[in-house]
Formats: C-alpha cells, structure tokens, sequence
C-alpha cells in the first residue's frame, strides 16, 4: 500500500493491500473500501428508516387514547426482543414468500445484492426504529406537561402542537442517545454479512480467508469502524452544539 | 360570555369537580381560591377544552365547550390562558413565542404579528428582550412575556392559573401589575390565585372552592367583609396571615 508505510510494521505484512483481490475487482485495499461503501449505505438507509418509524411510533406512544399508543408499544416489544438476526432473516427469507406481490417484485425485479440491500435497510430501520421510538417517548415525556397544553390553548392543532413545539425540543434532548443508536446501527449493518451483502466486516473476512492475513485485515478493518465512530461523534457534538438554545445549560431544562 | 353549569368531572373514580355553576360576564374580572387540590386548575382548564368534563356544560360566548362537534382550537385561539410556570417555548425567541400561533392560527402575516408583538412587549415592559430566549430571561419577565404571548390573539377572555405561585416575591409586583392593567382595561378575566390583594383591588367576584365545590361565589367586599362558610374564612385567615 502507499500509505509511506513500510511493507511491514508491526511484523506483519501490509504489502497485502495494494494486491490485486481475488476477484479482480482491483486492489484489496479497494475491495476493503467496497464494503465500508456498503456499511454506509445501509446504515445511512436503516437510520432513515429508523429515524422516520421511530418518531412515528414514539409520537404515537404519547398520544391521547388506548389505540395508537398499544399499537406502538407492541412494535417496539417485538421488534427490540427479537434477536436482529432472526429478523434479518425473516426480512430475507420469509417476507418475500409471505407478501405474494411484493415478494416477487423483490424476487425478480431486484438483482441479488439490491435484495439484501433491501432486506438488510428494512431489518436495520425496524430494529432501530423500535428503539429510536423509545428515546423520541422519553424525550417527549421529559418536557413539561403543560408545554403541550400552552401550544394547544394558543389554538394550535395536535399536530401543530408535535411539530412545532414539542418534537424540536425533544430532538435536542436526544441528540446524546440518538448518536449512541446510530453507532449501533454502523455495528449491528456487519449483521448484513450473513445474508451474503459485502459489507465491511464481510470483506475483511473475505480478505482473510483469500490470503491467510488475518492479522492484517482485522487491524486494518477495526481502524476503519473507529474511524467512522469519530467521525459521527464529531458530527453530532457539532450537531449538539448548533442546537444548543441561549440560557440553558446542556440544551433543555 | 363563560357560563359553567352543573359541571362535574372524574378522574377514574375520583369526583373532581362536583356539580360546579357559575359565570364570568363580559369585562368581569373573577378571582377564584380554595385549598391545594380542591379543583381550582381543573375547573379553568375545562373552561378552554384542555380537560374534558362529564357532566354540566360550559359554554364560551355561546359556544358549548363540551360538544364534540365544537371546533376546539378555534375556540382556544380566542381565550388566552396564562400557566404557573410560564410555557414558553424554550427552542423560540420571545418574538416568536409571540408569533407562532398568530400566524399559524390566525393566519397573520410575518409583518402584521411582529408588529402586533412589538406593541405587547412595549407594554409589558420587554421590548428590548424580543430576541432572547425565554432561558436567558428572570421568571416575572418570563410571565409577562406569557401574557403577552396570549393577548397577542387578541382573546375575548383571560384565563389566569396561579400566574404568580412560582415567582420570587419581588418579581409578583411586575406580574400584578401588567394584569391589574389588563383588569382595568376591561378584559375578561378568571384567576385562580391567592393574592388577596390583587382580589382586593380588581376583582368583581371571589369564587371559593373546596373539594371540587364552589362553595362561595360572591362579590368581592361581601367576600372579604363575611367569608360565608367557616371553611373559607379558615383558608382567609390563613393566606392572609402571609
Ligand atoms: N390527571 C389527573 N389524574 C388524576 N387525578 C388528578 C389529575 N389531575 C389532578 N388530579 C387530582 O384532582 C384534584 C384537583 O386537582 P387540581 O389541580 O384541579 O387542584 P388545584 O385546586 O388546582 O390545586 P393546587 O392549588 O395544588 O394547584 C387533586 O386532588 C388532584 O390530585
Ligand atoms: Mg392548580
């Protein structure tokens, strides 16, 4: 690789890198790149997923009524116990046989790697999504009561009253928690790779299995899942701060 | 222009309120008072909607607040409610906590509901905090920025809970003030508070409740000059002797 380095440090041998892969897709250093590619995208993809069912179903837990709160709380039940590879395999396997018409759009109108891509989102945004609803409900609950009945004799609607008032609100509050899930979102996309999609931690596997340096390749594969983590901490503490309001220390009351 | 009659409500087995009857006439300023957890809150809540009622009616300008086929944030936008701690809206800056509804309820334009905060602030003494965040402000300022923000709807009717329960006692003045103003401007108004001087200077009528009673609904010298019931001259006594 020319990263400078010398071939070997560490005693282990980095040339590895700047190999041809065994698929001659080019380099394993770019076949390394592939899967960060793929980590990225599900993960982003899930997270929007998650970011969208999680606030629709942690809204849905503070609503007046008895309907649409249960209906929320049964989903964050089943889709937070169920373990995440049981469901990824129930988004891959079963769905499609289960849902005639959907399931043959995915079985034929998808080539292999955009159906696990698919699965691997919808997995990914479910599971997270139930546990995104549950930090949107407790940042809700966390706001004085009263808030809600300020916007709502103002003459605001409900949805006004969520939209306008309390969601800005509770989203800063979560910043912290929210960041926390969608660094598990990054860990828990390597899940994908039992489905076959080229994610990073399969590429590594792939990289190890190919050419026996294992060493290597899971050094090289931890550098580029901490690099991530940085990186998406430093966005959200930037996040946290652009959001942060006058007067209140950490953001909320 | 608010009529409640015979309204009880329950929470689950509890009987909150207990067939309450009374009114608020056009520029009539009532005061009501009564020990912690006789209902005081509940009854004004009910008044705009915020908590439904089982029984009775309530009707605001002769529109019945219980009917489910009342427009409710219609009815809302037009009865300013004034909370214990302030509500402002911490993510908005004073201006907008004053605009918001103005212009998402009532439709006013950018400049129209500026202009119309502008003139509220003046009068509450904060014109020149329109840009802070309601944080960086002390609480008195916060109330008055809270009363402001409901005149801004130009209500037809003032609700007060407890506007003053959770201020430093020097900031009370600044509070009473600007609603003894309003008072005097005419404004309709429904207060639930246990400053006996305010009920003293402005008040039409004291309301006393116990046990989600009215038990006294009278005018204010009969009020203060013979309490009625010796429940109410107890709770007199003892909120006048701080
Ligand atoms: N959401 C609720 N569920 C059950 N009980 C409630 C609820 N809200 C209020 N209560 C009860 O109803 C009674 C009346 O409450 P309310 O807040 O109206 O009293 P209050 O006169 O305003 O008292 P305070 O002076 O303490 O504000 C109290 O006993 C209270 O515990
Ligand atoms: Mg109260």
């Amino acid at each position: 690789m020319s990263l400078g380095l010398p071939h070997t440090f560490l005693g282990l041998d980095w040339s590895i890198f700047a190999q041809p892969a065994f698929d001659r897709s080019g380099t394993y250093f770019q076949f390394l790149l592939v899967g960060l590619q793929w980590t990225l995208i599900i993960s982003v993809l899930g997270w929007a997923v998650a970011f969208v069912i999680g606030s629709i179903a942690g809204i849905m837990r503070t609503l007046p009524g008895r309907i649409l709160p249960s209906i929320a709380a049964v989903y964050v039940e089943v889709f937070r116990n169920v373990p995440l590879l049981v469901q990824l395999f129930l988004w891959y396997f079963v769905m499609p046989e289960l849902i005639p018409g959907i399931g043959m759009w995915f079985k034929q109108g998808l080539n292999p790697l955009l159906q696990q891509m698919v699965a691997a989102v919808l997995c990914l945004g479910f599971f997270t999504g139930a546990r995104v609803a549950e930090q949107v409900r407790s940042g809700l609950g966390s706001l004085p009561r009263a808030q809600r009945a300020a916007g709502l004799a103002l003459g605001l609607n409900l949805m006004q009253v969520y939209l306008l008032i309390l969601l800005p609100v509770a989203y800063r509050i979560i910043i912290p928690t929210l960041t926390s899930e969608f660094l598990n979102i990054i860990k828990n996309s390597a899940v994908a790779s039992t489905i076959g999609l080229v994610e990073l931690s399969r590429q590594s596997q792939q990289l190890g299995e190919f050419t026996a340096h294992w060493y290597e390749s899971f050094i090289a594969v931890t550098v580029l899942y901490a690099a991530i983590n940085v990186a998406v901490m430093l966005a959200a503490r930037y996040l946290e701060r652009a959001a942060r309001l006058p007067g209140l220390v950490g953001g909320h009351k | 222009m608010i009529s409640i009659q015979d309204v009880s409500k329950w929470y689950g087995e509890f009987q909150v309120l207990r067939d309450c009857t009374t009114r608020v006439d056009k520029g009539e300023v009532v005061v009501v008072c009564g020990p912690s957890g006789s209902g005081k809150s509940t009854l004004i809540k009910c008044v705009n909607g915020l908590e439904p009622f089982q029984k009775g009616e309530i009707r605001i300008e002769n529109v019945s607040v219980g009917d489910r086929r009342t427009n409710l944030p219609r009815l809302r936008a037009r009865v300013g409610m004034v909370f214990q701690h302030f509500e402002l809206f911490p993510h908005l800056t004073v201006m907008q906590n004053l605009t918001i509804a103005q212009r998402r309820v009532l439709k006013r334009n950018v400049r129209g509901a500026t202009d119309k905060g502008l003139a509220l602030l003046e009068a509450v003494g904060l014109k020149a905090h329109a840009q802070k965040y309601p944080a960086q402000l002390s609480g008195g300022q916060q109330q008055r920025v809270a009363i402001a923000r409901a005149l801004a709807m130009d209500p037809i009717a003032m609700l007060f809970d407890e506007p003053t329960s959770a201020l430093d006692p020097e900031m009370i003045k600044e509070v009473l003030d600007v609603m003894v103003r309003l008072a005097q401007d005419g404004m309709t108004m429904m207060v639930v508070t246990h400053e006996m001087g305010f009920a003293r200077r402005v008040a039409h009528r004291v309301i006393f409740m116990d046990q989600g009673r009215i038990v006294e609904d009278r005018p204010k010298d009969d009020f203060f000059k013979d309490p009625g019931t010796e429940r109410a001259q107890q709770f007199l006594s003892k909120i006048l002797a701080h």
